[in-house]
């Protein structure tokens, strides 16, 4: 078993950086779709107050 | 992407690497001449075959996009750079440990390892660009230009063993036409640990791809709000 610290080594970090990237995707994943549902949500917010506005315009302007 | 479609890659690339680490501790014969350390090789050479095809997809991606100006290229370009980049920086590593017990040296300037090296920090340029710059068009494009002009090194990098003097093994080819692979159980090792790696890549590539376009959708939802702020606003 001569240089089997080697090959463990470069086993060892094969699998260590896949793991990590797999991490840092995940991550970054779960970050962003907290963002996206944020945005949308505030997106909606203020289309809503917008047709809102809008329509309390018009009743105004047909009165 | 599918979740279901998604999920059943990576039970794919699962099966796949369980079987390839199988075969090269188990079911694969140990090299006469290099002993055991002879098996970084099953999973070092997936790793360059994953590497070099990532850099020739952000090439097409690269072309299509100058071409077609569609972001999807840009962001599948951006996304194999980085897959690629992670699996270009294993080839390194794991070519240096091999190198250490049988070449007596971590690392040597032999063309292999020179026209590697250079295609990493070509794309680490790429990924550097992508990273520091703002996400415009015009930097996509000017990224775009990297990532094509960098792939020129992925041909140079696989003949180089044979153009040049090298103390690189030619495993696949060899100088004299033949396969560098004598046992059959060798070959099938190489061949599953190639299909667990293309796997990997494509389920990585994927994931994110994924998160790439969270973000460009993301900054087009940015870009609505100000405006629906804007017309709020004027209202």
């Amino acid at each position: 078993m001569e240089n089997f610290g080697y090959l463990f080594a470069a086993y060892t970090i094969i699998f260590a950086v896949i793991f990590l990237y797999v991490v840092f995707i995940w991550r970054r994943q779960s970050r962003l779709e907290v963002e996206l549902r944020s945005l949308e949500a505030r997106l909606k917010d203020v289309r809503e107050e917008l047709k809102a506005r809008e329509m309390t315009a018009q009743s105004r302007s047909a009165h | 992407m599918n979740k279901s479609l998604n999920l059943a890659l990576g039970v794919l690339t699962a099966v796949l690497m369980v079987a390839a680490i199988y075969m090269v501790f188990v079911y694969v014969p140990t090299e006469a001449d290099q002993g055991i350390v002879q098996r970084i090789f099953y999973f070092h050479v997936p790793c360059a075959w994953v590497a070099f095809g990532a850099f020739g997809l952000v090439a097409i991606c690269g072309i299509f996009y100058l071409w077609l100006g569609s972001q999807i290229w840009d962001d599948l370009g951006y996304a194999a750079a980085e897959t690629g980049m992670v699996f270009c920086t294993l080839v390194l590593v794991t070519g240096s440990i091999w190198a250490k017990p049988i070449w007596g040296t971590w690392w040597t300037w032999d063309s292999r390892l020179t026209t590697t090296l250079i295609l990493w920090l070509l794309y680490g340029g790429y990924l550097l660009l992508r990273a520091m710059a703002d996400d415009t068009p015009q930097v996509a494009r000017f990224a775009a230009v990297v990532g094509i002009v960098a792939a020129a090194d992925v041909p140079v990098v696989v003949v180089s063993v044979r153009l040049w003097r090298t103390i690189h093994p030619a495993v696949l080819v060899t100088r004299e036409g033949g396969h560098g692979l004598e046992d059959p159980r060798m070959v099938a090792t190489l061949l599953v640990g190639l299909a667990a790696f293309t796997a990997l890549f494509v389920w990585l590539l994927i994931l994110r791809l994924t998160t790439l376009r969270m973000r460009t959708r993301i900054a087009k939802l940015a870009g609505e709000l100000n405006l629906a702020h804007a017309a709020a606003g004027d209202l």
